[in-house]
């Protein structure tokens, strides 16, 4: 049994084909990863398999089951987490707090016992408390842990939508351009991280821009280009692929750097 | 470390509170002042449990006064007409907001923005105009009589009795507040003000969260209503007005949002203020609208909050 | 046909081209800064009294109609000077409290002004009515509708063809790009009010000889073009014109065959159903929300 299949997956906005029947298969225990260029349609299909968008087509299927058209929060409570490209942070709350949220599915949300502030509640929040602590170190965050999350800086941020996704203890991970916007030194720490959670036994599916990142760690690679599969494979089929050279490392190469912040 | 201060912050703005209402009658020169005391502990019990809604789950309601309303009016007819308990008509005016905020929060709050400022804008006006209309069972537009609150064949009359009632049920409005709000489920409420996407990845039924909010803000407001209504011993429209909806957001907002004291400080000034400025006649309202602006435009988080920032600056 | 449709015809008609008028009010100031102006009712009622204020002091109808609009928008760009712009970037609900003060302090300045009683104007072409198919139309019931379709055109007009109504527009789409292109988004702000308070205005000079006119007439009045402007997706010009004219038309006829008492509720309930199975109004575009 593969832990995410997607099949034949589509997604049209308007007249825009974001995502064309993809389909793929993932197993247990490794790293994937998704290239392509900007606007291939990774982020769109990240979301399409977390439940944020309904499907225009196709099917996707989570530890054997059909899953597609299930809220995010479902999948969530499946073992599916996820971060965001464009940072999803709650603003409003210190990041303790933001990785405490992270851990909702484990809390009591019982109402009558919160209102009445039974030492049940109290008890699992400091539980809970002392998870958030352990996973804000865990990705590097001691000195933020009180901190306000709008008073963080940018890799700081994207490191709290790592810790908070792992507090929900998932068996898949989606991390969408978890290295975008790093410089050099924060990257290969991301890169370490994500190695130490796929080693803790955690799927991942990651969608990243960094070539070198992305050629290091995955076990797996699946190119994307408007839309549509090009290519999967090890990172050395895929490297070889002359489609992939054209479609997507041809344009890389000629665009440098530059294009990593999209 | 942060948490031991938000400890003592709760329960020391608890102890405060308490004390504020201890000795506040030492203040209160006559039954007038009473009145107006009460008055602004009930519109305190409503902004409480509006500030959970809109402060911290981050959902505007312009319609809760249909709440307060049907609260008061479901005592009032009952004990009136029916001649149920007292205490028995408050619950089950409680009840039935509940059921009734139950039913329509689904709906309602899959709304965002301005959609939802009017859907539940709509839906206070036609609780209001249904009770205007009702005519043979409300008295219509001249309201009607309540009789008095009797608890266990005791009579509570008179306008200080009410003062410790209404002082006691503020208390325990802010207290439950607060539980909540430290609770995994006040973390789920501001968690979908934060990013509704990111709390719904992070497996918060947002769907189920906003109705909470929903219902237990109508069920603080329907709780007030009722309470009001024996206070008063008349009932009118007016209490189901827009404008009274429009009257308590104003001093959630007024007060701080995501602060509960600061809804209990936006209901005081609000109430207060037009009863002082009842002195200046016709001016009232133009007074009014200038506080109002003058306060959104320099404190535009609420009283609370930008006092609490500036004298955080001062003690630097 | 009976006489008794017509009747309710020409009512409806006339009620859904004011709340159009006030609808169209709601959507510029929206488009233009996604603030939903909740003293637009003030300037309806503004228009009326200000003409009553006018009609007081001597001058003959035109004149007084005319500069009531003309002082109601100047009104919608003092509003927005002194309490919108101070106050950019404060979230929707505290912009939303500004207007509503806004509107405690306009009603309270009219009842200092000219008390709380009723008013009236006279219709601009005498009360004669003029019997259609039975039914009774007033000559009123033309100006309103005249002058609707006239603003209406002339708002199509002033947007499709001029620079300024393009630059409003262009503002609406996305502000920060009409900065960038040299557009003064300041001017466009105010310009926006004070189009919207003097279309308030018109809705309150044409309604003012049928209905009466007094301090509080805003508050429904504003409401029900709230609900229009909504029901007709927010800030869609076509869409608030649409909405305006259902509404009329379906409290015109509940009141008449199903319940004068709730004719008031009839909008409320209609918007309710609506947004119920369409979240964003008869006319909003379905589009998903990116992250
Ligand atoms: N919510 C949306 N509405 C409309 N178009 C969208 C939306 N999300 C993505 N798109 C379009 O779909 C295409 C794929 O985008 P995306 O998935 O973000 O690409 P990538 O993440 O590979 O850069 C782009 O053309 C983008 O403009
Ligand atoms: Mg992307």
């Amino acid at each position: 049994m593969s832990m995410l299949s997607v099949d034949r997956l589509r997604k049209e906005f308007g007249g825009v084909q974001a995502v064309v029947e993809v389909s793929f298969a993932i197993e247990a225990g490794r790293i994937h990863s998704i290239i392509g260029p900007n606007g291939a349609g990774k982020t769109t299909l990240f979301n399409l398999v977390n439940g944020l968008y309904a499907p225009s087509g196709g099917r996707v299927s989570f530890l054997g089951c059909d899953v597609t058209g299930l809220r995010p929060y479902e999948l969530a409570a499946r073992g599916m987490a996820r971060t965001f490209q464009n940072l999803q942070v709650f603003f409003n709350m210190s990041a303790l707090e933001n990785v405490m949220v992270g851990c909702h599915l484990k809390s009591d949300t019982r109402l009558l016992p919160s209102m009445l502030g039974w030492p049940s509640i109290a008890r699992g929040d400091r539980a809970t408390r002392a998870r958030a602590v352990e996973l804000l170190h865990e990705v590097g965050l001691d000195a933020w842990v009180d901190a306000d999350a709008a008073a963080m800086p940018y890799g700081a941020l994207k490191r709290l939508e790592i810790a908070r996704a792992l507090a929900a203890e998932p068996k898949l991970l989606l991390l969408d351009e978890p290295a975008a916007g790093l410089n050099p030194t924060e990257t290969r720490e991301i890169d370490r991280l994500i190695q130490r959670v796929a080693a803790a036994g955690v799927t991942v599916l990651l969608v990243e821009h960094d070539m070198r990142l992305v050629m290091d760690v995955s076990d797996r690679i699946i190119v994307l280009n408007f839309g549509r599969k090009l290519a999967e494979g090890t990172a050395q089929e895929v490297r070889r692929n002359p489609e992939v050279i054209a479609a997507y490392l041809g344009t890389a190469a000629a665009q440098g750097a530059g294009s990593r912040h999209a | 470390m942060r948490l031991r201060g938000l400890m003592q912050a709760r329960t020391g703005g608890l102890l405060a509170l308490a004390l504020v209402i201890a000795v506040l009658p030492l203040a209160l020169p006559n039954n007038f002042y009473y009145q107006v005391a009460v008055l602004v502990g009930l519109n305190a019990i409503v902004c409480v449990g509006l500030n959970l809604l809109i402060g911290y789950a981050g959902q505007i309601s312009l319609g809760h006064a249909g709440f307060f309303g049907l609260g008061a009016y479901a005592s009032a007819v009952l004990t009136a007409k029916f001649g149920w308990p007292a205490p028995l008509a408050l619950v089950a005016g409680a009840t039935g907001v509940a059921l009734l905020a139950f039913v329509l929060a689904r709906p309602i709050l899959r709304l965002k923005g301005h959609y939802l400022a009017m859907a539940t804008l709509g839906m206070g006006i036609i609780i209001s105009i249904v009770i205007n209309q009702e005519i043979p069972l409300t008295g219509g537009p001249d309201g009607m009589p309540v009789p008095g609150f009797a608890l266990f064949g005791l009579r509570l009359t008179g306008d200080r009795t009410w003062y410790w009632i209404v002082g006691g049920l503020l208390l325990l409005s802010v207290w439950l507040s607060l539980n909540l709000i430290e609770s995994p489920v006040g973390r789920a409420f501001r968690a979908l003000h934060g990013s509704e996407v990111a709390a719904e990845t992070v497996g918060i039924d947002t769907a189920r969260f906003k109705v909470l909010a929903f219902v237990v803000s109508a069920v603080f407001a329907a709780v007030a209503g009722s309470a009001f209504a024996h206070f008063a011993g008349f009932v009118t429209p007016v209490e189901a007005q827009f404008l009274r909806s429009i009257e308590f957001v104003t001093m959630v907002v007024f007060g701080g949002m995501a602060s509960v004291f600061g809804a209990v400080v936006g209901a005081a000034v609000l109430t207060a203020l037009p009863q002082i400025l009842t002195a200046f006649h016709d001016y009232e309202m133009i007074a009014l609208g200038v506080v109002l602006i003058g306060t959104m435009i320099l404190m535009p988080r609420g009283m609370l909050p930008s006092l609490a920032a500036l004298t955080r600056r001062w003690m630097r | 046909m009976s006489s008794q449709f017509v009747q309710f015809l020409i009512a409806g008609i006339n009620a859904g081209a004011i709340y159009a008028l006030i609808a169209l009010g709601f959507a510029i100031i929206y488009n233009a800064s996604h603030v939903i102006n909740f003293a637009q009712g003030e300037f309806v009622m503004l228009g009326g009294m200000m003409t009553v204020f006018l009609l007081a002091l001597g001058m003959p109808l035109p004149i007084a109609v005319l500069l009531a609009i003309a002082a109601t928008a100047v009104a919608g760009m003092v509003l927005e000077k002194l309490a919108i712009e101070p106050a950019r970037g404060a979230s929707v609900v505290t912009l939303i409290i500004i207007t509503i003060g806004a509107s405690i302090l306009l009603r309270g300045l009219v009842q200092v002004a000219m008390g709380r009683n009723f008013h009236r104007v006279p219709p601009f072409t005498g009360d004669d009515p003029i019997p259609v198919l039975g039914a009774a139309l007033l000559p009123q019931n033309l100006w309103v509708c005249g002058v609707t379709v006239l603003a209406v055109l002339a708002l199509r007009w002033f947007f499709t063809r001029t620079m300024w109504g393009k630059a409003i527009l262009a503002t609406s789409h996305n502000r920060l790009a009409a900065e960038l292109v040299g557009i003064n988004v300041r001017l466009v702000m105010l310009v926006s009010f004070g189009l919207s308070g003097a279309l308030g205005a018109l809705a309150g000079v044409l309604i003012a000889p049928i209905t009466l006119t007094h301090a509080n007439v805003g508050i429904m009045l504003g409401l029900k073009g709230f609900c229009a402007a909504i029901l007709g997706g927010l800030g869609n010009f076509p869409g608030a014109v649409a909405g305006g004219l259902v509404l009329g038309l379906a409290e015109a006829m509940a009141a008449g065959y199903l319940s004068s008492q709730y004719k008031d509720a009839v909008a409320f309930v209609l918007i309710l159903a609506v947004l119920f199975f369409l979240p964003g109004g008869l006319m909003g575009r379905g589009s998903t929300e990116r992250v």
